[in-house]
């Protein structure tokens, strides 16, 4: 039972993870049809710039830790966005009404772009981290056995929980999410009504990848090493949970980027930590051919 | 009010307007019919910017915005309720009717929103229903009370007739009627129910092939026998009067 409540901990920390990547996977695709291949890499560079930031703020000699943490998430989130909004301008703009494999390959230019960079720039190495947040709680339910939940797996989880709170009354209340959606469901008319349909794009882009940079500062926390490379698989994964979910829905996105943490830690914990990939990817070949449309993806029916 | 110069558009290399000329005043209700594939929907959409004008020019209110982005179009004053109404499926009466304020200053909104839903109670009822569960007259009432939270002057729309019972077509008649009288709105109306558009606008123009074939008042139309023809009696299947042959290209 305590390993069982270990492996459920340790996947709802890694599903939120994967559920924040995959959120700007759903969006975009819900907006312009398209995957967004560059995304994983808006989280690594989220990573990177996270760490930066954490030694800037150590050499500027900001020492208490929950202003540092609100920083490092501020600024991360900043730079990421600017990130993820030359994305779509350079990538996406110029090739917007061209035939629909364009916008695609230059979005995987665009990451390989991303990757050489970030590896010339900051080294092929992996970054160690020191460890900033400890701590933690043991929930033991029997004697022998070890169940620990850390600070910084509460702290993962409640900002999730917060970010998608905010994220989904963006969407559903403000005047920004319903141009969204408008533009998501017909963008001829969006635009026949006076959205500035460039502009709701932009900040599509910009809300995806600042979720992306939350990821991004969260995986450097967690796993305290980092590198130029962990957006590809990451990326993949939540892509995985945005089609498990069904691509397009956001609470799709949420839902699938749990289960899919949830299925990771389980076949780690009881299978094999070797094969763990395999069940994520082995999840999005099933899905794709036994329900396409995903978990909370079911097309509406609509009178025309 | 409106006025089409010499107007041509494309869609791909299919040119489907060839030299267009049309003239709204402030006030009135202008219809333009003709055949299926004629290009009415084209000029409307060319009016506000989709597709792009190849030729031509199109003035509102004196000003050119021939060139204009499509998404400035609505802020001059000019509103569209498209062909197949558009109607967002998945958002509720209330947020499409919010989409349609997108340009408008939020304290006007309440009233705005009371003024439609006065025109239209239906819409009242359904309020916090989607828009794709509507049925195919609420939705043309909720494409036109969408249009209207825009504040415009002028009021495009495209066969708002089309696919709705004859009892529906007849109260959205009575209702187009009513915003043009009460609410000073011009109306710019493109229509396959030629008998209820005629009867409706005070001018008419008749569309061939991309071309005006015909103009003049409602009555004047409603009364000459080739629009009789080719639009009233013998149905929509009646060849409409062609003009000469286009020189090949």
């Amino acid at each position: 039972m305590d390993y069982f409540l270990q492996q459920l901990i340790n996947g709802l920390t890694l599903g939120s993870i994967y559920g924040l990547i995959a959120i700007g996977y759903t969006m975009v695709y819900g907006i312009i049809g398209m995957i967004n291949f560059a995304h994983g890499d808006l989280y690594m560079v989220g990573a990177f710039i996270s760490m930066i930031a954490f030694m800037l703020l150590a050499v500027l000699g900001i020492t208490s830790v929950p202003l540092a943490l609100a920083l490092v998430l501020v600024m991360a989130m900043l730079f990421t966005a600017v990130y993820g909004w030359a994305i779509e301008r350079i990538a996406y703009r110029p090739l917007r009404g061209s035939f629909k494999l364009a916008p695609l390959i230059s979005a995987i230019g665009m990451s390989i772009v991303l990757e050489n960079y970030v590896q010339i720039a900051q080294g092929a190495r992996v970054k160690p981290m020191q460890p900033l947040i400890q701590g933690g709680f043991d929930l033991s339910l029997q004697p022998g056995h070890h169940t620990s939940l850390s600070l910084l797996q509460i702290l993962i989880m409640l900002l999730t929980v917060g970010l998608m709170a905010v994220f989904s009354w963006i969407i559903t209340k403000t005047p920004l999410g319903r141009a969204q959606r408008a533009t998501e469901q017909d963008m001829t008319m969006a635009t026949l009504l006076g959205v500035n349909v460039d502009r709701i794009i932009s900040a599509t882009f910009i809300i995806g990848a600042c979720l992306a940079a939350v990821a991004g500062l969260m995986v450097t926390l967690y796993y305290g090493v980092i590198d130029f490379y962990i957006g590809f698989i990451a990326g993949m994964k939540a892509f995985t949970a945005a089609v498990l979910g069904g691509i397009g829905s956001l609470p799709g996105a949420m839902l699938g980027g749990l289960l899919i943490g949830l299925i990771e830690a389980f076949w780690s914990g009881y299978f094999s930590i070797e094969y763990k990939d395999v069940a994520t990817f082995g999840i999005l070949v099933m899905v794709l051919i036994f329900r396409p449309t995903g978990l909370l993806g079911k097309p509406e029916i609509e009178k025309v | 009010m409106l006025s089409i110069r010499n107007l041509e558009a494309s869609y791909g290399r299919i040119q489907a307007l060839h030299g267009v000329d049309i003239d709204v005043e402030a006030g009135e209700i202008v219809t333009l019919i003709g055949a299926n594939g004629a290009g009415k929907t084209t000029l409307l959409m060319t009016l506000c910017g989709k597709p792009r004008a190849g030729k031509g020019s199109i003035t509102f209110e004196g000003e050119d915005i021939t060139r204009l982005p499509t998404y400035q179009i609505v802020r001059r004053g000019i509103a569209h309720a498209p062909e197949g109404r558009r109607i967002f499926p998945r958002m509720s009466v209330l947020e499409n009717l919010q989409m349609g304020a997108v340009t408008v200053d939020p304290k006007y909104f309440a009233d705005d929103l009371d003024r439609v839903l006065t025109l239209f109670p239906r819409l009242k009822e359904r309020i916090g229903q989607r828009g794709g569960t509507l049925s195919g007259g609420e939705q043309q009432m909720l494409a036109i009370g969408r249009a209207l939270m825009s504040r415009p002057r002028l009021l495009l729309l495209d066969e708002p007739s089309l696919g709705l019972a004859p009892l529906v077509v007849r109260q959205i008649f009575d209702i187009i009627r009513d915003i043009n009288r009460q609410q000073k709105v011009t109306v710019f109306l493109v229509e396959q129910n030629a008998f209820h558009a005629l009867k409706l606008a005070h001018r008419a123009y008749v569309m061939v092939n991309g071309r005006i074939a015909m103009s003049g008042s409602g009555a004047e139309l409603l009364a000459d026998a080739g629009v009789r023809a080719a639009y009233l009696e013998g149905g929509h299947e009646a060849p409409p009067p062609r003009p000469a042959p286009e020189a090949a290209p």
